[in-house]
């Protein structure tokens, strides 16, 4: 069926003939694989496959309403994989298989879906997963804006792992991956309302194989969280309250592209709540903590890694910040969507 | 970041601390009671937590947070206009973003937009103007606010919208002008306010000249600074170099960008489409005489408020806030007794839990470190 410059119509929602059509067109032929080709109403996965790779199953879900859909660096497509990757990633758990439910706004161009679809591909492919069942539903006009993607995702992790939010423990180090805000930076420049612009692309890249370098050179990771929507300072905020410690940042050891820390300045926003989506933070023992470091930066997705901070013995439960300056500041998780400074 | 980065400097913030440092004995004070130096602006209030300058400073000296936020002083009730403004179905509301989240008695814009008003978050008036000429058969209203910083590009905009013969453009004025309030407060009977770390952006505009009459007046050091770490520390210096030696003068830290005489073109613009009101209202510190600007009449097809029907009830503050006793340096944000605890960021019962700039909502978000 050639679908160039066609669009979207509710037709195509209805489970009909336009709706098996569709799907085979545009996502089927993209995502192939052995679980999907059948086209049953589930993907049945082989638990001798699973248990062999690991002792626990790893669950999550995500759902995706970028604008624009496609910026510098990603798209919306490219972004439901990686987000689902890498939270299942820094569970400590391999990604495996993951679903993926698209709501469409009727109207939608279908070659912008195969866009969208084949990015998801290249980024299942990376990631190494494959793609096991979908869902597609059509809305009305207004009732959606273009394109929504939900994608679930089931990892297996290795006996002899625990990464979880609550295990930091005094002494333990605070290691962030990658450049922080160039997500968020490039994502506001994209959109084209506040008239800047920028050489910045987004970071959205899967973190798999980076935690997989990490946990080879420690298995005692204590925990991990991917950088998305609140940035660092919610993210380390959130480990510092489910374990009951308090984090202390060093403002001077924050990797920052130069062109980050400028655009936030000139717009009044904060780096430490800037979104990203190829970055994580980590706490882990600190006698590990560079030799961990030295593996990340052999990743290409890790070369800006850095130990930015510790954990300590005694201490109000939260992140603190020793500032450039000298001084030192709380760091509280974001609240509400951050709003630029009239002045 | 050339020409920022060497404002923060931390070798030479060391010296500048030294200094401060070795000229605290040499001041005259009350052995039991600290020098209360008012930084006036909120953008300094931001870098002061930001950077963690307190706990930099020798005991002996308290920095008091004072009245120049200007979404914080808006009153309650000039927010309800605005949502009714906002909620009009051919309205789109364009704003400056920290404005978004200032409660009024029945919610705040962003509740209003979540509500289905059209409300869109700009950087400048002349984005606001740009709105109106892409949607002509809307009406686009500029919620303009703040001090003499943003008075002269709220004025340029309507002097273009005319200029242009832009018929569905208007502003929403809850422009403020800074004197009359700093008079005001030095009115205050208890006022302990030793000097003042002066505004920058306004002074940008109207130079250093005005503040002449605390100096004459009241005899309080006043220096004008810049909005980096260094320049505010050394501000502080300046004023307490004053008051080492008796002196009650207006200084110029932010020579770099603030001439004595302001800004004649900015200057000329305010003049043009601005009048004084007799009073207006502010929160936490009440009305003030000639303390607001309206839309003058030769320009009254640009004020939202003659455009459209507000309610312009006057809103009281909740009892149990104490805002204008923390603008006035006569309580600590964290001795009112709702600040963090009722009063949160999230949930902002007073003026000063609002904006990042107001001293509660710094202090809430920055200034809780651990001491060591």
């Amino acid at each position: 069926m050639s679908t160039a410059k066609q669009t979207i119509s509710l037709a195509h929602g209805a489970g009909g003939k336009a709706m098996h059509d569709l799907i085979e067109a545009v996502f089927l032929s993209r995502f192939d694989n052995p679980h999907l080709r059948p086209l049953d109403d589930q993907a049945k996965l082989n638990l001798a496959d699973l248990t062999a790779r690991g002792d626990r199953l790893a669950l999550t879900t995500d759902s995706f309403v970028v604008d624009p859909l496609f910026f510098p660096g990603g798209d919306i497509g490219r972004l439901a994989i990686c987000g689902t990757v890498n939270d299942l990633a820094v569970g400590g758990a391999r990604p495996l298989y993951l679903t993926c439910g698209f709501i469409i706004e009727e109207g939608l161009e279908i070659a912008t879906l195969e866009r969208v679809a084949a990015s998801m591909r290249a980024a299942a492919d990376e990631a190494g997963i494959a793609i096991v069942a979908g869902d597609t539903k059509v809305v009305e006009r207004g009732s959606a804006d273009k394109l929504f993607i939900n994608t679930t995702g089931i990892g297996v992790i290795p006996p002899g792992i625990d990464v979880a939010a609550g295990n930091a423990r005094p002494g333990d180090r605070v290691i962030v991956s990658g450049p922080l805000g160039d997500h968020g930076i490039a994502i506001l420049a994209a959109r084209g309302k506040l008239d800047f612009e920028t050489t910045l692309v987004s970071d959205c890249r899967p973190l798999h194989a980076l935690v997989g370098t990490m946990l080879d050179a420690c298995p005692a990771i204590r925990a991990m969280r991917d950088i998305t929507r609140g940035g660092l300072g919610t993210v380390l905020s959130e480990i510092a309250h489910a374990s009951g410690r308090a984090i202390e940042i060093d403002e001077a050891a924050l990797p920052l592209h130069p062109e980050v820390r400028s655009a936030a300045e000139l717009l009044g926003l904060d780096v430490l709540y800037l979104a990203c989506e190829g970055a994580l933070a980590a706490i882990v023992p600190a006698d590990a903590a560079e030799r961990i470091l030295a593996a990340m930066q052999r990743h290409p997705y890790g070369r800006n890694a850095a130990l930015i901070g510790e954990v300590r013995a005694a201490g109000r439960i939260g992140v603190t910040m020793r500032t450039t300056f000298g001084g030192r500041r709380s760091v509280d998780p974001l609240i509400g969507e951050q709003l630029p400074r009239i002045c | 970041m050339k020409f920022i980065d060497e404002f923060r400097d931390p070798e030479k913030a060391r010296a500048l601390l030294g200094a401060i440092e070795r000229i605290m004995p040499e001041i005259e004070r009350q052995p039991d009671r600290p020098l209360q130096i008012m930084e006036v602006c909120g953008g300094h209030t931001h870098t002061i937590y930001r950077y963690g300058l307190e706990q930099l400073l020798p005991p002996g000296i308290e920095l008091v947070h004072g009245p120049g936020c200007p979404v914080c002083v808006l009153p309650m009730g000039r927010v309800d206009d605005c949502v009714a403004i906002a909620k009009r179905p051919e309205v789109i509301l364009a704003t400056f973003g920290d404005a978004m989240r200032v409660p009024g008695s029945r919610g705040s814009l962003l509740q209003a937009k979540a509500e289905g008003a059209d409300v869109r978050v700009v950087y400048s008036p002349l984005d606001a103007l740009a709105l109106a000429r892409a949607h002509p058969d809307r009406e686009v209203v500029f919620f303009g606010l703040g001090f003499e910083t943003t008075m002269p590009s709220t004025a340029l905009t309507i002097l273009q919208a005319a200029a242009e013969g832009v018929a569905n453009f208007s502003v929403f004025c809850n422009h403020i002008t800074i004197v009359p309030t700093l008079q005001a407060l030095l009115e205050t009977p208890d006022l302990a306010l030793d000097g003042f770390i002066g505004p920058g952006h306004v002074s940008i505009v109207i130079g250093a000249e005005p503040y002449g009459f605390i100096a004459e007046e009241y005899k309080r050091p006043f220096v004008v600074s810049g909005f980096e770490p260094l320049d505010i520390l050394q501000s502080l210096l300046m004023v307490l170099r004053q008051l080492r030696d008796g002196r009650g003068e207006i200084e110029n830290q932010y020579s770099r960008v603030v001439a004595d005489a302001g800004n004649a073109a900015a200057l000329a613009a305010i003049e043009r489409v601005y009048e004084l009101r007799p009073h207006f209202e502010w929160r936490g510190l009440g009305s003030i005489e000639n303390s607001g600007v309206q839309i003058r009449e030769a320009y009254a097809r640009f004020d939202a408020e003659r455009r459209f029907p507000v309610p312009a009830l006057r809103v009281v503050d909740p009892d149990v806030c104490r805002c204008g006793d923390v603008l006035k340096g006569l309580i600590r944000p964290q001795q009112c007794a709702v600040f963090g605890r009722a009063c949160t960021p999230e949930t902002p019962l007073g003026a000063l839990m609002v904006s990042s700039e107001g001293a509660c909502a710094a202090l809430y978000q920055y200034g809780r470190a651990d001491p060591t």
